[in-house]
């Protein structure tokens, strides 16, 4: 290759000196050209790289930050208690949290409080993932899933109804392995 | 048939059922010579190709066509209007013309081609000359200075590879000793104990690799495509068209393509003439071969420098293809006595 390469410069230089090229520069080029041929020609019987996307996905993180999910407890009771911490982290200001109090005949979760409204506007989301690292209670997880495309504006107000559906499989099995607070629970947990 | 061939009317008949179905034909080999590229650029650069529309991608060129033929026609501002729109209708007259006289196969005394002229080989020349006109009066019409200088790039490239592409197949009427594509075809050379058809290939082997490359730059294919070169100049006397008139400038381009592989097929490797393959067949595969070559070509090449391309065109080819036909008249003058 390095022969050819330099034979097509020669060719150049005699040219502007008005000389006629040499036979072998002529051949040095052709056959860089039929290297060309040769490796395109090579390439084409390899196999293709492209991911088949709708089909087949790229492997994602395990900490990968996609759409966000509320979670339960074991015994059916949410998690939020309404504090708000992850609405005051949140960068882009995305999340609204409307708490109400608890009473015995409505208890939706164990501490004194809970969210009423919870919502979260996936259009302005960055998926930063600074409510999960804020929430006292582990909350709101980010999830696996990337494709969140819709049909109006409407649509990506992620009520709480939305939120709370049950987590993937794989999700649920990553956050059972470290499912103990890494912060002491907030004073409203314990009435 | 053979009444119905000699009767006036008959004949008449025939010749433009013949046309249509050539018509149909044709277009159909654009759309898949569409789909054959894009397939082969894709698997040369590792990936698939249009693989989503239909079986293996081949509803693609129809969904594209449907799509671009429901665009708004759209007219700028400015233009030549008149000149506007003739200029991709010459594109596609003049490359659909060339195909009246190309022969396709003679098979079981069956004639698969509308005319057999005895001057065949000119009229495809000066059909497919006409092309430069689309593209010239197609830049200027624009009133776009890219699409200008892409008309302008045109002209100069066409005249500069016409007269190489002409003079490469002067030692084939050389030898043959006539311009009808069928007696070129049916060259026969009686060799001690050979006596059959010969790919003139072997007789004019610079002339084919002249017309090789003369032919990629006849029809504005990469690496010889700088009238509408992308990057340089938006693309060119294609910048300003849109919709059906783009279909028709891209339509003309395929067409051209084919014509050039199937004269490149009929004139250098015996047309339809294969060894035991069927006639139209062996054809046909001669023409896919050569598309190859030419997609092939393109996604190995970059794009050549204007200078080199007048370089290459008047300095190298030029010259090899007078010294071609030199040549070859001193070889069958010595030859035939």
């Amino acid at each position: 290759m390095a022969d050819e390469t330099n034979d097509g410069q020669k060719d150049g230089q005699n040219k502007d000196r008005g000389e006629k090229p040499a036979g072998p520069n002529m051949a040095g080029d052709v056959g860089a050209l039929l290297t060309g041929l040769k490796t395109t020609l090579s390439e084409a019987f390899k196999p293709v790289v492209t991911t088949m996307y709708p089909e087949d996905k790229t492997p994602r993180s395990e900490r990968y930050r996609g759409r966000h999910y509320l979670r339960r407890y074991d015994n059916g009771l949410e998690r939020c208690i309404g504090c708000e911490l992850c609405a005051a982290a949140c960068p882009v200001g995305c999340i609204l949290v409307i708490a109400a109090e608890n009473t015995d005949e409505n208890r939706v979760s164990p501490g004194e409080r809970y969210a009423k409204t919870y919502e979260i506007n996936m259009l302005r989301c960055i998926f930063c993932g600074y409510c999960e690292d804020a929430c006292p209670v582990q909350a709101i997880v980010l999830g696996p899933e990337y494709e969140l495309s819709d049909t109006s504006r409407e649509k990506f107000i992620y009520t709480k109804e939305k939120l709370l559906e049950p987590l993937p499989p794989d999700v649920q099995a990553r956050l059972d392995t470290k499912d103990q607070p890494h912060r002491p629970a907030s004073p409203g947990t314990s009435p | 048939m053979n009444d119905l061939y000699s009767n006036a009317i008959g004949h008449w008949v025939i010749v433009i059922l013949a046309m249509g179905i050539l018509l149909v034909v044709v277009l159909t080999a654009t759309a898949y010579t569409v789909w054959f590229e894009r397939v082969a650029l894709g698997r040369i650069q590792r990936r698939p190709g249009p693989n989503r529309v239909g079986p293996f991608g081949l509803m693609q060129s129809a969904a594209d066509g449907i799509k671009l033929a429901f665009k708004e026609s759209f007219i700028p501002d400015k233009t030549d209007k008149l000149l506007f729109v003739i200029a991709p209708g010459i594109a596609v007259v003049a490359a659909f013309l060339a195909w009246v006289v190309i022969p396709i196969g003679l098979w079981y005394n069956v004639q698969y081609w509308i005319a057999d002229v005895n001057v065949g080989i000119l009229i495809i020349f000066a059909v497919s000359a006409l092309n430069v006109y689309a593209i010239v009066i197609g830049g200027y019409a624009s009133n776009n200075k890219y699409s200008l200088l892409g008309g302008l790039r045109s002209a100069a490239q066409l005249i500069s590879y016409e007269m190489s592409l002409g003079l490469s197949l002067v030692p084939t009427f050389m030898i043959v000793g006539s311009l009808r594509l069928r007696d070129i075809v049916e060259y026969t050379v009686h060799w001690g104990l050979y006596t059959g058809p010969l790919p003139l290939v072997i007789l004019t082997p610079v002339g084919f690799i002249i017309y090789l490359i003369s032919a990629v730059a006849e029809t504005n294919r990469a690496p010889f495509d700088l009238p509408e070169a992308e990057q340089e100049l938006i693309g060119g006397f294609l910048t300003e068209y849109s919709g059906l008139k783009f279909v028709m400038y891209y339509l003309a381009e395929y067409v051209n393509m084919i014509t050039v592989s199937a004269l490149a097929a009929l004139l250098f490797f015996g047309g339809w003439y294969l060894w035991v393959v069927p006639p139209v067949f062996a054809f046909l595969l001669k023409v896919v071969l050569f598309l190859f070559l030419y997609i092939w070509v393109r996604g190995t090449f970059p794009r050549l420098r204007y200078d080199m391309l007048m370089r290459l065109g008047w300095k190298v080819l030029l010259p090899l293809s007078i010294a071609n036909v030199i040549v070859t008249g001193i070889v069958l003058v010595a030859v035939q006595g």
